[in-house]
């Protein structure tokens, strides 16, 4: 994984598609009282672009993954991906979430095989699966069990069950989180690496301002809920980034100037 | 084992003239029980040759030779357990069991056969049984051989219908709207309460005994299966369909393997009702099997043959769990600390 962390920035042509995100809102009913979550939110994303989403915590940032996930259909707005609308969930647009939510009754193999399964397509491509495996380093747990890795391994084989189905946009909602912090730093630069290699568009949310300029092309502000757009920050640095650049520490004071925390640095 | 290697090496340090006393004691330690058993076992066979028995009964002389040869691989495997391996290992584990096990049978023999302290014909002597497994042997195994039929008959249509039921109600809201009340309405009702209308509504009285063992299967498997169901998470199905899942694939790769703790414990729950709906069922309608082997030997005051039946039916009963639990285990070995049976 070292290797690949270090891996040389070369930047492939770009295989990610565009999402179009136009005048969304959405809304939860809670108790009969709908609690807006979205509030017109438009947002273009240009193909191979890595655009983090920070802001508050329960602000909506992981609801608007969702909408774009299809997993669930605005209440107004328009999503697009490559001008298609989106209208449901499709393998092209894949979610890593917080919890690895390995099926605990699938191996290591089987888990990252579900893409394939779930299209009818794994029996042709076998070799993928194992690609991916390669691709995220554990390859040798193959045949373990969700409960035998620990957080940062079970992470590595959802990234991976994300990675098998070539995915045109990762949706990745806090997938570090959980982790402890060494960990974390190791697993953004293989992020950044596995981003560069592949060229997927990519869409994260996080609330660590630090992970997002480390991460992102793009670093899009949100406000307290119900979540509006209050930033749109462009991050022109190239990869590998180091932490203590002082062009992103001072992102990073803006930016937490943005959320308001500005007095706590 | 970490506290016999402390305590060799403790011997060992105590120097030369004391560690051959404690070497014996050591190995007094690891045999004694074993030698014990053997003698446990020894008297048994003295007792049941040695005093005359009160009543006749043609297998005593059998048994108390059957207690010296007990009593002989007992002495046998608890001197030699070391060269026995795996098996050595494990009867070493079992003395405990073997001396108390000898001892009781040698109590009851002294007490039925050879001195009536309990009263027979009530209290059947061990060799009365034996007698049983010897002279009634076909008839005792049609028997068994009619309830394991029955059984398994009752018991695949009530897991597999409850199976089917509970996942559909799981799933889809329509026909939870429309089976839950059925279900609760029926469902708690004991499957033996339908046995007067079952023997007359159905052609024939095994027809009617299999659809009450299936109802007693059922219903536990029907609740358990719809929970474990219901209870998935529903991040789960979050991630099969953005990877671009089926409503086929949620049900059967999704929510069924979820599901499959939850029903192992209805097959158990059913398990266990549907024995006792067997038993019931034969020995009121039915005219074949265990259930049914109980009540003739009663009707003949036959009280050894309703051991001997009774410890038949506790082998089977006992038998059929552990399958199931095997069937699990090998089902569920994704799940940390499954309970051993």
């Amino acid at each position: 994984m070292v290797a690949l962390a270090t891996a040389e920035p070369i930047i492939y042509p770009a295989v990610g598609a565009a999402l179009g995100i136009e005048h969304v809102s959405h809304a939860f009913d809670i108790d009969g009282a709908a609690l807006p979550v979205l509030e017109d939110v438009s947002l273009s994303v240009q193909p191979g672009e890595f655009v983090a989403l920070l802001g508050p915590s329960g602000c909506g940032k992981s609801t608007l993954l969702r909408l774009i996930a299809g997993l669930e259909p605005p209440r107004s707005g328009v999503l697009r991906e490559d001008d298609v609308h989106i209208k449901g969930p499709h393998p092209s647009r894949v979610v890593v979430f917080q919890d690895p939510t390995l099926f605990p009754w699938r191996s290591v193999w089987n888990n990252v095989a579900l893409g394939l399964e779930a299209q009818g397509i794994l029996k042709r491509q076998r070799s993928r699966v194992d690609a991916a495996l390669e691709l995220v380093g554990l390859a040798a747990f193959r045949n373990a069990y969700p409960h035998q890795l620990s957080g940062g391994m079970a992470q590595r084989v959802a990234l991976a069950r994300a990675l098998v189905n070539d995915p045109k946009v990762l949706i990745l909602d806090e997938p570090l989180g959980k982790l402890d912090s060494l960990t974390r730093i190791t697993m953004q630069a293989e992020l950044v690496a596995l981003w560069q290699r592949k060229g997927f568009t990519t869409l994260l949310v996080t609330h660590d301002a630090e992970e997002a300029l480390f991460l992102a092309n793009r670093v899009i502000i949100l406000s307290d809920r119900p979540a509006r757009i209050k930033a749109d920050i462009a991050v022109n640095r190239a990869y590998p980034r180091h932490r203590g650049d002082p062009y992103l520490v001072g992102l990073r004071k803006e930016i937490l100037g943005l959320l308001g925390l500005d007095a706590t640095w | 084992m970490s506290t016999y290697s402390l305590s060799d090496a403790i011997a060992a340090e105590a120097g030369q003239s004391t560690s051959r006393a404690r070497d014996s004691v050591g190995w007094l330690r690891v045999a004694g029980p074993g030698i014990a058993a053997a003698a446990v076992w020894v008297a048994f066979g003295l007792a049941c040759l040695h005093w005359e028995d009160r009543g006749d009964w043609s297998q005593t002389r059998s048994l108390g030779i059957a207690g010296f040869v007990i009593a002989a691989l007992t002495l046998l495997g608890a001197l030699g357990a070391d060269h026995l391996g795996k098996v050595g290992t494990g009867l070493r584990q079992r003395v405990p069991w073997l001396l108390v096990l000898g001892a009781f049978v040698t109590l009851w023999e002294v007490a039925t056969a050879k001195f009536a302290w309990l009263p027979l014909p009530f209290f059947p002597p061990p060799q009365a049984i034996i007698e049983v497994y010897t002279d009634d042997l076909p008839k005792l195994l049609d028997s068994v051989f009619a309830s394991v039929k029955l059984q398994l008959g009752g018991y695949v249509i009530g897991a597999l219908v409850g199976f089917l039921t509970g996942v559909s109600i799981g799933w889809s809201r329509s026909v939870g709207y429309w089976v839950h009340p059925v279900l609760r309405f029926i469902g708690p009702l004991p499957a033996t309460a339908w046995l007067p209308i079952a023997f007359f509504t159905f052609p024939s009285s095994w027809s009617a005994s299999t659809f009450l063992i299936a109802l007693a299967t059922g219903f536990p498997v029907t609740v358990l299966t719809w929970s474990g169901v219901a209870s998935v998470s529903n991040a789960y199905y979050d991630v099969a369909r953005t990877l671009g899942a089926k409503p086929s694939f949620l049900v059967l790769k999704v929510a069924i393997p979820a599901a499959l703790p939850h029903v192992f414990v209805g097959l158990f729950m059913g398990l266990g009702s549907s024995f006792a709906v067997l038993v019931v069922a034969e020995m009121i309608g039915v005219k074949a099997g265990l259930g049914w082997y109980l009540q003739w030997a009663q009707g003949w005051a036959a009280y050894a043959n309703m051991y001997a039946a009774l410890i038949v039916m506790s082998l089977l009963c006992s038998g059929a769990i552990t399958l199931l639990f095997r069937v699990r285990d090998h089902l569920l070995v994704w799940q940390k600390g499954v309970v051993k049976w």
